[in-house]
């Protein structure tokens, strides 16, 4: 079968270009989901069922006493057909082909949706096993590129499908041939860095959010149960409060267990969770920011937590703990010839910057180097944020009128993945020359920055 | 430094003391009565609009291209915003604060006794007040094509500037709404992949930014640098 184009859809999505270029005229071809897609819907009739009665315990209550076995299989009898008939119609509705320079995914039972992804756009590749996926031996393929929403992504595939799928892509994306872009398979990879469950454990346990999500569930119940003596009160506050706490602390510890980098011509992988495994990829050049955090507790181990944005993606860890040495290295293999700049080359605001805010005015600090703009702040949970300089968007100063009266202004960063860094307080003088300078050096800084068809 | 008080080089008719000659030729016409130095343009939109001259480009070709960026790199000229949007802001000032104002005074006036007249004191208040502050902000905003990047400055307290390399623009946009277009009026937006790009010039001659939009769209291409 072959695309007839994009005017067989009525809405679809743009993805950061004008979708004006369409793929080279050879046939292309379309391909559906894993059969198995069908059954992922499968429990939303009975989630319906099941938030009903949480909502009205007791009408539940009363209607499930009167229900009998024949209701019971008459419900059955059309509930599952008509569910069934539903994910079936989604699944035979859904196509996706690849091009030569796009992935397309024609999609919709009534309302006709067609999204085209250009491929040399795409900022990371993410292959995800949530558990039930893991034992059936499917997979879930997410393109994140800015303006794609939760539908373009391609659920489920078979495991070893989306694998070849995520390197075919890449090989289009980096430039390859179309010819031979499916033959080129996965790129080797070198492992980097494997995070210890017990260090990752240990990690957990020194950071102040756990221990106070968990202290919380257990003192604000109580509280409640000696003022109120009422169940239902404490309970309604207990569960979400505990609920936060797991997600805190055996969430993140699952979430986060094996967490492994690696690094390959396609880019950075990251591989971890325990029962749902996430296999990302983020190709060179992809990266907009990178922040390494330093919590208080973590500071005699000489440990950090680093995190990168991408535009368009939802994750933003690269390292959920490693030692500052090793976390360093990590990230100047993210950002190639970075280094980054060790706490006494960050230069402090001025001294009376400490009349503008008090006590954390110690914790800022800025370094710009040849590469990164990098800004410090925070007193106990120290944050470093870099910036390399191709990748700043608009550089804005900002001056209040208390801040005028001091001769102080900030300067703020912005770049692609909606995330400002803030150079703050800094000498008014300062701060103007810094942000014609950051300008010219943004500008500059994209001439060496590495193509994005990486490989071409 | 050539950002001083933005309360006395916020218009356009702030002389810039390195290059006088050039200044004359690229400046729009100052806001407050002074006589035009230009010709005026033929497609002059609207009498009593302040028109906008060709950008130093076009009025220059014989001058060196190369001279020409340096200049413009090193020397900013700063263009203010036309009067229009003073006035719109004003009439739109004088019509809420007007009509609160006699409400404040003639209801309490009627039903409460004389003496709670006085009720209006504070929205009049507020009219002065704010007569001057609109004329302060206005003339606070400016912006200057640069060689390789716009520059937009704003705000009297807070005040701020901001620098939008062309190579990074995603897209321009013009826009106009109903009380803007009445008085001729048109705002345009910037837009970088980063949202937290807040590059807007309010209040702008039509002819003049729907100029700047081709220009901006034009060098943005000529630089264009993705993400």
């Amino acid at each position: 079968m072959t695309t007839p184009g994009p005017e067989d859809g009525t809405a679809r999505t743009d993805t950061g270009a004008p979708p004006t270029h369409t793929g080279p005229p050879h046939e292309v071809v379309e391909r559906r989901l894993h059969p198995v897609t069908p059954l992922r819907r499968a429990w939303a009739p009975v989630a319906v069922l099941v938030g009903w009665a949480v909502h009205d315990p007791d009408q539940a209550q009363r209607q499930l006493t009167r229900l009998t076995t024949t209701h019971l299989l008459i419900g059955l009898a059309v509930l599952i057909p008509a569910a069934a008939l539903y994910g079936f119609l989604t699944w035979w509705f859904t196509h996706y082909a690849v091009t030569g320079t796009e992935l397309r995914i024609r999609t919709g039972l009534l309302f006709r949706r067609t999204a085209h992804i250009r491929l040399e756009r795409i900022q990371a590749i993410d292959v995800t096993q949530p558990l039930l996926a893991r034992v059936v031996g499917v997979a879930k393929l997410k393109l994140d590129v800015i303006g794609t929403g939760k539908k373009d992504e391609l659920a489920f595939l078979d495991a070893d499908g989306a694998r070849a799928l995520r390197a075919e892509l890449l090989a289009r994306a980096a430039g390859f041939a179309p010819e031979t872009a499916h033959e080129v398979g996965e790129a080797p990879a070198r492992q980097l860095l494997r995070v210890p469950p017990r260090v990752l454990a240990v990690s957990l346990l020194l950071t102040g959010a756990t221990w106070g999500t968990l202290l919380a569930a257990l003192v604000v119940p109580t509280l409640l149960w000696l003022a109120t003596h009422n169940l239902w009160t404490v309970l309604a506050t207990a569960l979400p409060l505990l609920g936060a706490a797991g997600a805190n602390s055996a969430g993140r510890f699952v979430g986060e267990y094996d967490w492994t980098v690696a690094e390959s011509p396609d880019g950075l992988r990251l591989d971890h969770g325990l029962l749902d495994r996430a296999h990302e990829t983020v190709p060179p050049g992809r990266v907009q920011t990178v922040r390494i955090v330093e919590p208080l507790l973590w500071r005699r181990r000489r440990w950090v937590r680093v995190e990168l944005d991408v535009a368009g993606s939802s994750n933003s860890v690269l390292l959920p703990v490693a030692p500052r040495e090793v976390a360093e290295s990590v990230v100047a293999r993210v950002l190639p010839g970075v280094s980054v700049p060790a706490g006494p080359a960050l230069s402090r605001p001025p001294r009376r910057a400490g009349r503008c805010r008090p006590l954390w005015w110690r914790g800022y600090g800025l370094a710009v180097t040849d590469t990164v703009f990098a800004a410090r702040w925070g007193l106990l949970r120290r944050r470093l944020a870099l910036v390399p300089h191709a990748k700043v968007q608009s550089v804005r100063l900002a001056q209040g009128p208390w801040q005028r009266a001091l001769r102080l202004a900030d300067v703020h960063v912005d770049t692609g993945a909606n995330k400002s860094v803030t150079a703050r307080l800094r000498d008014a003088g300062e701060a103007a020359s810094l942000l014609r300078a950051q300008a010219e050096r943004s500008r500059t800084g994209r001439r060496d920055a590495p193509p994005d068809r990486w490989m071409a | 430094m050539e950002t001083g008080s933005p309360d006395d080089t916020g218009t356009a008719g702030t002389p810039n003391a390195a290059d006088p000659a050039r200044n004359e030729r690229s400046r729009t016409e100052p806001p407050h009565g002074k006589p035009a130095r230009d010709e005026p343009t033929p497609g002059e939109p609207a009498p009593g609009e302040p028109k906008q001259t060709e950008p130093v480009a076009q009025t220059e070709p014989a001058e060196n291209e190369w001279a020409r960026n340096e200049r413009a790199r090193n020397e900013p000229v700063w263009t203010g915003l036309p009067p229009g949007l003073l006035h719109m802001r004003r009439l739109l000032l004088v019509v809420w604060l007007g009509l609160l104002t006699v409400a404040a005074g003639l209801l309490p006036g009627l039903f409460l006794g004389a003496p709670w007249a006085a009720l209006a004191l504070p929205p009049l208040a507020l009219l002065v007040w704010g007569w001057v502050m609109l004329e302060r902000n206005w003339r606070s905003w400016r912006y200057t094509e640069r060689a390789d990047d716009l520059l937009i400055s704003r705000g009297v307290l807070w005040r701020e500037e901001t620098v939008v390399p062309y190579g990074r623009m995603q897209l321009v946009e013009v826009t106009s709404g109903p009380v803007e277009r009445h008085f001729g009026l048109a705002s345009v937006q910037l837009h970088t992949a980063a949202a937290a790009t807040d590059a807007t010039i309010p209040g702008l001659d039509p002819a003049e930014a729907e100029r700047l939009r081709d220009r901006l769209t034009e060098l943005g291409e000529a630089r264009s640098a993705g993400l």
